[in-house]
């Protein structure tokens, strides 16, 4: 099991050698020290390893990630697994603003609380927040499901398209074409399934949870709607 | 006689034509004008210069046997595979969806075959252009439709689209009868809706975090890929140092005359400055860090022919793009099609609508009919044609100013024919030494 100390090997190497790294390497679980907040650790992988990551990291941690499981003991900073295509991400700590912006797959699972625009853009990732989410999460939002235990802040879902947002807490504010939904069986199960895969069996109930998503009444432009804008 | 002498009708030179239609038209439908292109307004622009030429003081080249050498290596800063184009003239970001797919294969086909990059656009990388493109940019926007590390690898620099000309701090449009099967699968949205894209990066704000994702998209290129950042002509000179400080390898400097696929006329005509005011605050701040020919300059907007090439190379540019002037090689507004432009209400060179996906030429459409009607093989041949016609006019131009490399043409070979022209190109007014604000 390689173990690598970010203390004394510059980043850059860390990075190459896990893009080296074939799809049936045997090297399949790498150990990360001493991170200290740096940026764009264990970003571009594309193979099916883990990476462990003991401290809190900075920008862009697993950004575009594909395939691969980031275990982040401690904290991230801007855009964890920004753009992820695939793969398992976890942070245990509190997640900084844009975590899992525009993500297009895989799954997102932050133990403590996410920033704002937490899921903006999102294109098909599951994020789930143990905590709450802050201001602008969900912003046009596109596909994937965002689920927050906690409560989310101002503006949830601004724009949205067609993400489906679950939250157990409160609501701060909905954003422009942003409304509350109901929750039939089809999107129990489905919220079911996102809980299952962020190792949550069981544990949550479905039932407890609102759904958000989009009204699509600014899909089109109309005239009369220019004030929702 | 009871005749009465009467004045002649006297259009206003400020409510003229175009405006009381535009006001007739804003009256009818409650909503503003959209349309793609640039600025159609007069600015100051690379016509009110003009080069000296040599004389005896300066010694010119021979036209037909010396030789002038036109190119230019982009991303030697940092990237470990800096590009080489043959000729200082890349083709601009023009997106999939925005375009047809064999446009995109055409304008791919014709660069390649003189030697220069093509670009992706805002809605992802197509086969078809990364098979016909030697050399492809792509570019990494607000709305990241499409975005994944194996494009991203697979691509020969990287462009962050922070704006562009014709809508500095606007985001994408693309109406909904242009988002086809395929546009909607690869942007991860509904069919025929508007898809409005974001004006501002999801994961990052200000110079700062610029930084810090060059950073991440060299760490997962592996340090290999040139980065260039594109801004919309609007402050030039702070732009330029920010993205050299953030990390850039080439910046990318787009004016007012570039062009849209779809965006407000409003935005269009008034927000932003034309590419003649912005290249030399540019040069400028790459002088003052010291990094001028170190990090490259690619200017664009309103670039027409060899000798707009020139002058903007003059100016202190390293390449320029071209986007419109592209599209008309390919055949866009040719009077060929004049009878289908006048059934859309327009004629031939004043073709706007490409948001609304009916062009004729077959080029700004998703309609397979329509694009069928554009043959990318001779299409690519038109504007391989083209750019070699911008070059062999560059290169006669800066002969005749002595140059045996188009990189070497310098301030100092132009004068200006305005005052406006020469305090924004920096050069003196034709027949003094004169230039304002100096």
């Amino acid at each position: 099991m390689p173990e690598i100390d970010l203390g004394t090997t510059p980043l850059r190497e860390l990075n190459a050698a896990l893009h080296r790294l074939s799809p049936d390497t045997n090297e399949s679980h790498w150990i990360v020290d001493h991170p200290e907040g740096r940026h764009a650790i264990a970003a571009g992988l594309a193979v099916p390893i883990t990476v462990e990551i003991n401290g809190p990291v900075g920008y862009y941690c697993a950004g575009m990630n594909k395939l691969a499981t980031v275990l982040i003991h401690g904290s991230a900073g801007v855009g964890v697994a920004e753009n992820m295509m695939s793969g398992f991400v976890h942070v245990t700590g509190d997640a900084s603003q844009s975590a899992g912006a525009t993500g297009r797959g895989g799954l997102l699972r932050i133990d403590g609380n996410a920033s704002s625009r937490c899921g903006i853009s999102m294109k098909g990732i599951d994020i789930v927040v143990k905590g709450s989410v802050g201001h602008m999460s969900a912003f046009m939002a596109q596909a994937g499901n965002l689920v927050v235990f906690g409560d989310a802040g101002e503006a949830l879902g601004d724009s949205i398209y067609e993400a489906r947002l679950f939250v157990r807490g409160k609501v701060k504010g909905l954003g422009a074409d942003c409304i509350e939904k109901e929750m039939r069986d089809e999107h129990k199960q489905a919220l079911h399934n996102v809980l299952e895969r962020a190792g949550f069996d069981g544990q949550i109930d479905p039932d407890e949870f609102k759904r958000y998503g989009s009204a699509r009444k600014l899909y089109n432009f109309k005239v009369d709607n220019a004030g929702a804008y | 006689m009871d005749w009465t002498p009467r004045t002649t009708p006297r259009p206003s030179a400020v409510f003229d034509e175009f405006s009381l239609s535009e006001i007739r038209r804003a009256a009818a439908t409650g909503i503003y004008d959209i349309r793609g292109g640039g600025a159609k307004r007069k600015v100051p622009h690379f016509d009110d210069l003009l080069f000296l030429g040599a004389s005896v003081s300066r010694y010119p080249l021979e036209g037909y046997r010396e030789k002038c050498a036109t190119d230019v290596w982009l991303g030697t800063r940092f990237a470990e595979k800096p590009i080489h184009i043959k000729i200082p003239i890349t083709i601009a970001g023009m997106s999939f969806g925005s375009l047809s797919a064999q446009a995109k294969e055409a304008l791919g086909r014709g660069a390649s075959q003189v030697g220069t990059s093509t670009t992706t656009g805002d809605g992802g990388m197509t086969e078809e252009e990364r098979h016909h493109s030697t050399l492809l940019v792509y570019q990494l926007l607000p709305s990241r439709y499409g975005m994944n590390p194996d494009d991203l690898r697979r691509a020969d620099a990287i462009e962050i689209v922070v704006g562009q000309g014709a809508k500095p701090g606007g985001g994408g449009m693309l109406l909904g009868q242009k988002i086809s099967d395929r546009v909607a699968e690869m942007r991860t949205l509904p069919k025929d809706i508007d898809q409005r894209s974001a004006c501002r990066h999801p994961d990052w704000t200000g110079p700062d975090d610029l930084e810090i994702k060059i950073e991440e998209l060299r760490e997962i290129t592996d340090w290999q890929k040139p980065i260039y950042v594109k801004v919309g002509a609007s402050r030039p000179f702070y732009d330029t140092a920010l993205a050299v400080k953030a990390g850039a390898d080439v910046i990318v400097l787009d004016g007012m005359q570039g062009g849209t696929a779809a965006t407000q006329e409003v935005f269009i005509e008034h927000v932003g400055l034309p590419i003649l005011g912005a290249i030399r605050p540019a040069v400028q701040a790459l002088q003052d860090l010291g990094m001028h020919r170190k990090v490259q300059l690619i200017v664009s907007g309103g670039i027409r022919n060899g000798a707009d090439v020139a002058k903007a190379l003059a100016l202190g540019a390293d390449a320029v793009s071209i986007g419109t002037a592209a599209l008309v090689a390919l055949g866009d507004n040719d009077p060929a099609f004049e009878e289908e432009y006048r059934k859309l209400g327009t004629t031939a060179g004043c073709y706007d609508d490409w948001h609304e996906g009916r062009d004729p030429a077959g080029i700004t459409t998703q309609d397979p009919e329509l694009a069928a009607r554009l043959d990318p093989a001779l299409a690519g041949r038109r504007l391989a044609n083209y750019l070699s016609v911008l070059t062999l006019e560059a290169q006669t131009i800066a002969r005749a100013c002595g140059k045996s490399h188009l990189r070497n043409l310098e301030p100092e070979d132009l004068v200006a024919l305005t005052v406006e022209a020469a305090a924004m190109a920096k050069v003196p007014l034709a027949g003094t030494d004169w230039i304002p604000g100096t």
